[in-house]
This record gives structure tokens, C-alpha cells and sequence, in this order.
């Protein structure tokens, strides 16, 4: 057993691995989930740690939650190589690589304040998915880096 | 297309454009052929921030047409002012016409809107967003006087927040023009409007300084630098004043550059120019009647 698989499967009863993380964006993943410690979730998380396809990763485990579509795709702008481990009753059940989607709704919030999306109106934030960064559907601007820092919290 | 709504000048194909412009022609050589073609129907103009020369081009294209407007009226006296959202609104408005014409202060407004509605809806200005009509007049102007072939565009001013620029470089991508951008270093383009020129395949370059592309140019586009831009008023007649032209700076261009402006000007161009045969800014204001004629009988047909 590698190094790798041994920290992946240690304690955790049911809930969400997530492995591959870009060194040093757990605490991201965690904002994306909106997890701050408060809601008393356990959680644990490896800080660059050694890894063969990265050199460095992070991993983020979280007992008892799964994770929405939405989640994973916001993720998957912040790490592009991060596989979602699935664990019920100690075992792995499901494991996947997450998927860059065309685009994500509702996750982000515009950082442009003159923006459509950001007034009182029933309408979803829109994101089309660059190569690098994401865009608004609706008024064309770009957030490049820090997307975790325009996740939109209710 | 099909496209019911005009958003961006963006999701207009240039076969789109060129259908538009032919009809533009076609009407220009003869508005009496279509004086009749569309009575009895009716424009919705949404004008949720005032701007009266947009406003009357619109309705002058209309009633040419044969027919007629229903305006909102401004915001402050409409349920806008009673908190009323925007998607209530253009639903509520679409049943009083077969078309509708807005205009708003935020980026998006128009996109959304159209969400929300069945009719056709145009976007005629969303905040620092798309202007796809003054684009469309942008362009007919210079295919009548410049032609599209070959053409080697500058456009000079105010490039990061003036939004004619943005719609107007994005639809000379696909005319293949050669495209050169004057600016102060603080008003260049927008990172996002740059991205898309590139993604479009622009053939593009960026200058602070008119005198390096002057005498290659076939068509000056030129915007106004507002004092706000800038931290002082010192600091705005500085470098504002660098990209002021007269007929003495267009000495060193070629005899047949065209001189555009969105109008209103102030004293980015100096009154002298209007005398010389480069000026094309009052013609180009004028083509919006036949520009905007020609959008609303081809949505109104289902042409477009
Ligand atoms: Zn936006």
C-alpha cells in the first residue's frame, strides 16, 4: 500500500475524501463546502503532502457529508486533478476524477458590482468555464485568480 | 440565427450583419417602399436611464415604418420606482408590444431581460456593457464610406469603460480589419474585451500615441475621455488633451480617412475638422434611422 492510499483510507466512517487537491487549496475546498467549523463537522485535512502525480497535494476528508454537482464544479476550478472518494462504512464505494463543466451556475457570485446578477432580481449567476478562469454570462467580466473568494455564501 | 433578441453585437454572425446593412441600404436608397410596411404595430421603449438621441432614433425608425411606439415614460414616475424588479417589468410591458427596445444602467440587463420575454427584445445600451445598435450604425457607416476590404482601422479615447469601442472592435474582428488602439495607458481596453479579440482572431495592436498609425489608417473612430477618469482635473486636460485632433493633426493622414465620433463630442475634435472632407460623424448619427429601420423590419418579419 502506498503512502498515498494509506492516508486516503484512514478513519473515516461514512462521507467524502477529497484527494488530488492543488497543494495548498484545502482550506478553499473547505470554503467551498462552506465549512468553517462551526456547523461542528469532522473534518481533516493534509497540507502538501508528498504526492507522485503532483509532488505536492492537499486532501480534505469530511465525515458524513457528501458532496452536490455544484460543489464539484466549483472545486474543479480550484483543483483540476482532485478525485472525490465516496466512503461508507469505511469502504470506498465510489471514486471519480472531477470534470471541468462548460459552466457553473449559481455558485459564484459577479465581483462586478454593476451587474445584473448582484440586484434583487430571480435570476442564477452564470459562469462559462475558460481555460483559465471563468466568465459571467451576463456582463462579460473575468475572475482569474482567487475564485474561492467569489463563492457565493446565502 | 434565427435570433429573436439583439443583446450583442457579439452573437451577430457577420452574415448577420451584412443582411442587416444590405436592408439598411435598400431602405436608405427608398424609404418611401417601406412607409406603410409595418402599421399598426407597436415598439415598447424601456429608457431605464434617460437618453433622448437613442430614444427618438429609435422612434423615428419606427414610425418610418409605419408604426408606432409605447414608452414607459421615465423611471421615476413607473413602478420601477416602487422597487419593482426588472423580470416583473418586461414581462408586464411585453403584452403591450411586438418589440421592445431597452435601455438600462446595469451590465446584463438586457440578456436577463430577455429570459423573461417572448417578444423580440433589442438592447440599446446596458450600462458599460453592449450597444449592439450604435454598433451596427458603426459599421454601415464605414462600409458606406471605407468599404470593408482591406481596412485598417483606429480607434482612439476612452477604451476601457466606452462601450461603443468593445462592441464595434468585436464586430471588425469579423471584417477582418486590421485593428490599432490609441489610448492613454489607463484607458486601455478591458482584460475581458482583450481575451475575446484574441479568441476571435483579431489582428490587433495597442498605442499610446496616434503619430505611430495616423497615416495607415482608413478610418479614425474617435470617443470621448470624460474628467471622471481621472483623479484631478489637471491630471484629465493633460493627458485628455493628447488625444484631441484638428484638421491641422489629420494633415498627416490620407486623403480619404474617414473621421467617425459616437457623438456627443466636446473638444475631442476641434471644429475645424467638420469642414474637411475627412468629417463622417453627422452622417454616421444619421444613419441610425435606416440601421435601426432595417433591425426592426427584419425582427419584426422574423428574418434575422
Ligand atoms: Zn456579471
Amino acid at each position: 500500500m502506498s503512502d498515498d492510499q494509506q492516508l486516503r483510507v484512514s478513519k473515516i466512517t461514512e462521507g467524502t475524501v477529497i484527494d488530488h487537491v492543488t497543494g495548498g487549496q484545502a482550506l478553499n475546498v473547505l470554503a467551498i463546502l462552506g465549512i468553517d467549523g462551526s456547523g461542528g463537522e469532522e473534518v481533516s485535512i493534509g497540507m502538501n503532502v508528498p504526492s507522485e502525480r503532483l509532488g505536492r497535494k492537499d486532501v480534505v476528508k469530511v465525515e458524513g457529508r457528501e458532496l452536490s454537482q455544484d460543489e464539484v464544479d466549483v472545486l474543479s476550478l480550484i483543483a483540476p486533478a482532485a478525485t472525490i472518494n465516496i466512503v461508507r462504512d469505511y469502504d470506498v464505494v465510489e471514486k471519480h476524477r472531477v470534470e471541468r463543466p462548460g459552466e457553473v451556475v449559481g455558485v459564484l457570485q459577479c465581483p462586478n458590482r454593476n451587474c445584473i446578477t448582484t440586484k434583487d432580481e430571480p435570476v442564477d449567476s452564470r459562469f462559462a468555464v475558460l481555460e483559465e478562469g471563468v466568465r459571467c454570462a451576463y456582463c462579460d467580466t473575468i475572475i482569474r485568480e482567487s475564485i474561492a473568494d467569489h463563492i457565493h455564501v446565502d | 440565427m434565427p435570433q429573436d433578441h439583439i443583446i450583442s453585437a457579439k452573437h451577430l454572425s457577420r452574415a448577420d450583419i451584412e443582411s442587416v446593412l444590405d436592408r439598411a441600404a435598400e431602405i436608405a436608397a427608398d424609404p418611401d417602399a417601406v412607409a406603410d410596411r409595418h402599421d399598426g404595430k407597436l415598439l415598447g421603449t424601456l429608457f431605464f436611464e434617460p437618453s433622448t438621441r437613442t430614444k427618438m432614433s429609435f422612434t423615428a425608425a419606427m414610425k418610418r415604418l409605419g408604426g408606432d411606439i409605447v414608452d414607459m415614460g421615465p423611471v421615476d414616475q413607473s413602478s420601477v420606482k416602487k422597487g419593482e424588479s426588472l423580470a416583473d417589468t418586461v414581462r408586464v410591458v411585453e403584452g403591450y408590444a411586438d418589440a421592445l427596445v431597452m435601455r438600462h444602467p446595469l451590465e446584463g440587463s438586457a440578456k436577463m431581460a430577455s429570459e423573461f420575454v417572448d417578444v423580440p427584445l433589442i438592447n440599446a445600451g446596458d450600462g458599460a456593457g453592449q450597444h449592439p445598435t450604435q454598433t451596427l450604425l458603426d459599421l454601415y457607416t464605414i462600409r458606406e464610406s471605407a468599404g470593408f476590404d482591406d481596412l485598417t482601422v483606429g480607434i482612439m479615447g476612452d477604451l476601457k469603460y466606452g462601450r461603443t469601442v468593445h462592441s464595434l472592435a468585436h464586430a471588425l474582428t469579423t471584417f477582418d480589419a486590421q485593428q490599432h488602439f490609441v489610448s492613454p495607458e489607463s484607458l486601455k481596453l478591458p482584460r475581458g474585451v482583450r481575451y475575446d479579440l484574441h479568441e476571435a482572431g483579431a489582428s490587433m495592436r495597442e498605442h499610446t500615441d496616434l503619430d505611430e498609425v495616423l497615416d495607415s489608417l482608413d478610418v479614425l473612430y474617435v470617443t470621448r475621455i470624460q474628467a471622471e477618469r481621472f483623479p484631478d482635473e489637471d491630471e484629465y486636460r493633460k493627458v485628455a488633451g493628447e488625444y484631441q485632433i484638428d484638421a491641422e493633426t489629420l494633415e498627416a493622414a490620407k486623403d480619404d480617412l474617414v473621421v467617425m465620433h459616437p457623438l456627443p463630442r466636446v473638444d475631442e475634435i476641434a471644429p475645424d475638422v467638420d469642414e474637411t472632407d475627412h468629417a463622417r460623424y453627422f452622417e454616421q448619427a444619421h444613419n441610425g434611422v435606416p440601421v435601426r429601420m432595417a433591425l426592426l423590419d427584419l425582427i419584426l418579419e422574423g428574418n434575422l
